[in-house]
């Protein structure tokens, strides 16, 4: 039987009249990971608050091992969950002084916190970073440093706001291996909270799919994106998701008019609406188009630039808006800018069917 | 023109001959300023927390009003304390016109408004995460609210220096409700008020000398917090008188 280690009863929460989370039911099983997926503002990192006892909801209850959380006094319950920010929020002092402050707080030895610190910062690969300074460490580094911080406590629950949102492949790639690391190993339940359809489909053993502070969905990922390619189809905040009519070609192959005369290649056989999505690392920008087997070109205009760290993230009209991530190196050598006329390409194969 | 350069001659010679009476006046000065700026750590800290922190009716209006009394004119504190602490003002009774406890009560009231808005302002220029962030991983509200204290420790401590700055330099209260006296038991004469006299009755080199201290004075204690912030100290101090006690005890185990 599965165990539930939190339960939401109802909960809504409200900012001066403006319902952000509006009666959710939802059951945290032990030991798993939960992924809340849905567009930004669609209520999940409120409920990541909630659960971290650091929000009240405005009605409905919250369960936490069994015992109603009485939510006038949680500084106990508190100490068995913690949460992990989306923006990265380090105390200005060591990297040592910032993993070591939910320890100190516990009264844990000196000798222990040292021997935890640095296990810590094994597990996310930051080994011998102890007394850096947090401040100055790069984007990704830091948000290593944050996760370090809420591991080493080892509380019963432990909460992700968009742990990689907004980090480079190879930083967020630490990332979920740390996330599936601690949930295998230490056991630990973790909700996560994203808006990467690509992350929800690897990581979760089941997801929660929110929009407009409701839950739509819940299931694992082979059932929410199998069937219930509709409810995610209609968030429309999710990047390079596209939603059209597809028509198989001689070559075995499929096309996806997706509107205002884009048409998408993929290599499944499909007939009549499909839903896809293009993972923004899979796509090839060029200020030519390039000479390769890739059976989607596009040729568009660069409406936004984003900057992440060592990575760009850029918007590129074709008709349709893709977003884009190269490397910040790639972006200056390019030269490149608003309103510049560029190409993409991606190949058929790497267009997810969802 | 003979009279300066005589002046600043017999000036530094009274330096350096570590007059007592010249190094008397600078203890008296350090003494009373100092105290007067603990006192006002005491109830201005929490104040700006409370008024950084706190989400109340009126936050702006009390903003404005400790910004307009930082450039209170300390003549006027002075007098509004006289007539308080005079015999048959409000607080006659407990005689304290005259006496140090009324300088540095006086002081600490003159730095407070510093104190607490450039503390305010610290406090609230401090990401606002932190205090959730503090809260999540285990801190009880008052763990939290210090969390956010510390890292609003540089601007802190520039409040604490300006307040001493504004302190050790104002002659309003220490003449109106110091008395400036010059002798015995309890002498309420600081560097201040001493340059004053000793301009009046002409020993232009005691004044130079006194003034050339109270300059060297402040310039000792600014690099003297600044070096100790550059090595932690103060943030190790903040952490409680016992940290290091503790922590000793730790490794003993």
């Amino acid at each position: 039987m599965t165990m539930v280690i939190a339960e939401l009863k109802d909960v809504t929460k409200a900012y001066s009249n403006k319902i952000v989370v509006d009666a959710v039911n939802l059951q945290i099983h032990k030991g798993e990971i939960l992924g809340l997926l849905g567009p930004n503002g669609s209520g999940k990192t409120t409920i990541l608050k909630i659960l971290a006892f650091i929000e009240n909801p405005t009605s409905g209850e919250v369960e936490f091992q069994g015992e109603k959380v009485n939510f006038k006094n949680t500084e106990k319950t508190r100490l068995q969950s913690t949460l992990v920010f989306q923006k990265t929020t380090l105390f200005s002092t060591s990297v040592y002084n910032n993993i070591a402050y939910g320890l100190k707080l516990r009264k844990v030895s000196k000798e222990t916190r040292d021997k935890e610190v640095k296990k810590a910062l094994e597990l996310v690969k930051l080994e011998g970073f102890e007394k850096r300074n947090a401040k100055k460490l790069s984007g990704g580094e830091q948000q290593r440093v944050a996760i370090a911080r809420a591991l080493v406590l080892k509380t019963k629950l432990l909460l992700l706001d968009e742990p990689t949102a907004n980090l480079d492949p190879k930083n967020a790639g630490i990332l979920e291996e740390v996330i599936d690391t601690v949930n295998r190993e230490n056991k630990i339940t973790i909700v996560m909270a994203t808006h990467n359809m690509f992350q929800a489909k690897k990581l979760p053993h089941r997801i929660a799919l929110m929009d407009g502070g409701k839950i739509k969905e819940v299931g694992t990922p082979a059932e929410v994106f199998g069937k219930l390619s509709k409810n995610l189809a209609s968030f429309a905040a999710v990047d390079n998701t596209f939603t059209g009519t597809a028509n198989p070609t001689v070559a075995g192959t499929s096309v996806v008019a997706v509107g205002n005369g884009v048409q998408i290649e993929i290599t499944a056989q499909r007939k009549g609406a499909t839903d896809v999505f293009i993972n923004p690392q899979d796509i090839i920008l060029s200020k030519t188009a390039v000479d390769s087997s890739a059976r989607n070109v596009f040729k568009g205009k660069i409406t936004e630039i984003t900057d992440l760290d060592s990575l760009v993230k850029l918007k590129v009209n074709v008709g349709k808006p893709f977003t884009v991530q190269i490397t910040k190196r790639s972006f200056n050598e390019m030269g490149l800018c608003l309103n510049a006329e560029v190409f993409i390409t991606f190949k058929a194969s790497s267009v997810q069917v969802i | 023109m003979a009279d300066i350069i005589s002046g600043i001659a017999e000036a530094f010679q009274l330096i350096l001959s570590g007059d007592p009476e010249i190094y008397g006046i600078v203890s008296r000065s350090l003494f009373f300023s100092g105290t007067a700026v603990i006192l006002a750590i005491l109830w201005g800290t929490p104040l700006a927390m409370l008024i950084a922190m706190k989400d109340f009716r009126g936050k702006t209006v009390i903003k404005t009003v400790l910004n307009t009394l930082i450039g209170l004119p300390t003549v006027v504190l002075g007098l509004i304390l006289f007539l308080i602490f005079s015999r048959g003002g409000p607080l006659g009774f407990l005689g304290l016109l005259y006496t140090p406890a009324a300088i540095m009560i006086g002081q600490a009231i003159l730095v407070t408004p510093i104190l607490v808005s450039i503390g305010v302002s610290a406090i609230e220029s401090v990401e606002p995460e932190i205090m959730n962030l503090a809260q999540t991983l285990g801190a009880s509200e008052s763990q939290a609210q210090i969390a956010v204290l510390k890292e609003a420790a540089n601007g802190v401590i520039l409040s604490d220096i300006a307040s001493f700055n504004r302190a050790i330099g104002e002659l309003g209260v220490v003449l109106l409700v110091g008395g400036n006296i010059a002798g015995g038991g309890n002498r309420t004469d600081v560097l201040t008020s001493a340059i004053s006299r000793a301009t009046q009755i002409n020993e232009i080199g005691l004044a130079i000398a006194l003034g050339i201290l109270l300059m060297v004075v402040v310039f000792m204690v600014n690099i003297i917090v600044v070096a100790l912030r550059n090595a932690n100290y103060i943030v190790e101090l903040a952490k409680g008188p016992y940290s290091k006690l503790k922590r000793s005890r730790e490794t003993e185990r």
